[in-house]
């Protein structure tokens, strides 16, 4: 999944790190926003083997699109703002 | 006298606005950091809040709901990012969760204004990346500038759809298709009931409009067949069937879903408030006079919550259940306001109905879908375990009802409680048993109502 910025895609970046690697995101971006627009492709894998999800509802309820950040834990990539240096692993 | 509002959306800004006005000072709290809901929720810094572009016909609405929510916030104890998880009525008091510290508002008089959620029908193929719902690729767009793929087709039914299609195609999105599931038929009929609603029906033979003008691909009486993709691309396209049974396809990266909304009901639920089921919404419904009062002595409700009105319904809701609570508690309000709000909500709920009939939940499409498809999203279960529970000879015993059918096959039982299956579930099972689906229960509500972490520290202090 990718997502397409359409409109105000000319923020300031932010870096963030995502199992290690750089990933580019923009001021105002929530995780899931970073993440899909970032090139991750996917937030977490199911538990129950049936594959990548990438979030679904967007608006904290669904609990599809858990994250871990290094110093907040778990958390729901769609109601958390991404902030420059966050170091995130899929959840 | 402690009042406490959980929601700051169209209906909990208008109540809050109403208490303030009558010298009350509430705790005021919503999960999200900020109010004005998910309709007229605002992007966060640095992104741009021009409202016309954001709320297109609505942004005089948004803008008036703005100024009063921030207007009201140093008027109210205001608590942003703060999650109401349990209501123990008995005690009157609310746990609260910000910020990852455990909290607790003792209460007099609670008015619930919690809002609604996409409702939707499973679609095999439907938990691979980039399909979302409805109301998830409009807040996409509308809070973060973004569009939820490159390639996105729209599948549901209901004014959703074709606003969040229209405002995909405005913002410069190469919308593949809009797939209606109601046929025209089902639509005719309900055309006189909708022409009561006036502007919100021109609204949206508008947003049709302009999307055929544009000549973007539309069908109605569409039965979805399947999303096709796989785990490393993500969705790739989407099968249908027209209405004329032939078989139909369309290449897209992304694909919102959405049949309506249902209420997030479950503060009322814990708050031991009696449920029905609305024939007009198929929906399960907290019970509630017109002004918001409920069976249970200091717990009000209002908005989308209640059952879907809307947001213009859910301010005045939210007016008008705060002078119920003000006029319970003994204080003089104006009576020929509440009079003339309960005549306009009433009319307002006629229209709905209307509304409804021209986009009922699409009981067909959940009840046939195939076994193997997935069912519940959080813990991977498929339509054939919940089928089998109610089968004669299901080991444990045919499941007569929802909860049992929860206990024997976890459906419902995962991080969103149902929330997102649940609707669906009911008629997979009510199908199966043969019955109604008023005769099956519903899922119950659970406290905490959103997953909390296990050792969540208490906060330094109660007030």
């Amino acid at each position: 999944m990718k997502l397409r910025r359409l409109r105000d895609a000319d923020r300031p970046r932010i870096q963030l790190r995502l199992e290690g690697a750089a990933l580019e995101a923009q001021a105002g971006d929530t995780l899931l926003t970073a993440l899909l627009a970032g090139g991750a492709g996917y937030l977490r894998s199911s538990e129950f083997g049936d594959g990548p999800r990438a979030g679904f509802c967007l608006m904290g309820a669904c609990q599809d699109c858990w994250v871990v950040v290094e110093g907040l834990g778990r958390v729901r990539a769609c109601a958390t703002l991404a902030e420059a240096g966050m170091k995130v692993k899929r959840g | 006298m402690k009042i406490a509002v959980v929601g700051a959306g169209p209906a909990g800004v208008r109540a809050v606005e109403t208490l303030v006005a009558a010298g009350h000072r509430p705790v005021w709290i919503d999960e999200a950091p900020d109010g004005g809901g998910r309709i007229y929720q605002r992007p966060p810094p640095p992104l741009g809040r021009n409202a016309k572009t954001l709320y297109g016909f609505e942004a005089q609405r948004a803008t008036a709901l703005h100024d009063t929510l921030d207007a009201m916030k140093p008027h109210a104890d205001w608590r942003p990012d703060t999650l109401v998880w349990h209501v123990r009525p008995g005690a009157k008091r609310l746990q609260t969760l910000h910020r990852g510290a455990q909290g607790a508002v003792e209460y007099d008089a609670v008015l619930l204004c919690t809002g609604a959620m996409d409702r939707v029908v499973p679609v095999p193929g439907w938990t691979l990346p980039g399909v979302t719902t409805m109301g998830a690729a409009q807040i996409s767009l509308k809070t973060q500038g973004c569009g939820i793929g490159s390639r996105v087709a729209f599948l549901g039914s209901g004014p959703l759809l074709w606003l969040v299609a229209y405002q995909y195609a405005k913002a410069g999105a190469d919308v593949v298709a809009v797939l209606d599931t109601t046929s025209f038929a089902t639509k005719a009929r309900a055309a006189p009931g909708l022409l009561r609603g006036g502007a919100t029906f021109a609204k949206g033979l508008y947003y049709i409009g302009w999307l055929r003008a544009h000549g973007v691909r539309i069908a109605e009486g569409v039965t979805p067949l399947a999303i096709a993709g796989d785990a490393t691309s993500g969705v790739t396209g989407l099968s249908w069937r027209d209405a004329a049974g032939r078989q139909a396809q369309v290449d897209c990266d992304a694909i919102g879903i959405g049949w309506g909304l249902r209420p997030e009901a479950q503060l009322a639920d814990l708050a031991g408030i009696p449920f029905r089921f609305d024939d007009t919404q198929h929906n399960w419904v907290p019970e509630r006079d017109i002004a918001g009062r409920t069976a249970v002595a200091g717990h009000y409700l209002a908005g989308d919550g209640a059952g879907i009105g809307g947001a213009e319904v859910a301010e005045l809701a939210g007016t008008r259940a705060a002078l119920a609570l003000l006029q319970d508690a003994g204080a003089a309000v104006d009576i020929a306001l509440a009079a003339r709000l309960d005549r306009k909500l009433a009319a307002a709920w006629r229209f709905r109905v209307a509304l409804e009939r021209a986009s009922p939940y699409p009981v067909h499409l959940a009840a046939g879908l195939p076994d193997d498809a997935i069912l519940c999203r959080c813990e991977g279960l498929r339509v054939g375990e919940l089928r089998a529970a109610a089968a004669e000879d299901y080991p444990a015993g045919r499941a007569p009802e929802m909860n049992r059918a929860k206990s024997f096959t976890r459906t419902g039982m995962g991080r969103c409680q149902g929330r997102v299956c649940g609707a669906a579930a009911a008629e997979i099972l009510a199908a199966a048993l043969g019955r109604p689906v008023t005769d099956i229960g519903r899922l119950r509500g659970q406290p905490p109502v959103k997953p909390i972490p296990i050792a969540a520290p208490a906060a330094e202090a109660v007030p």
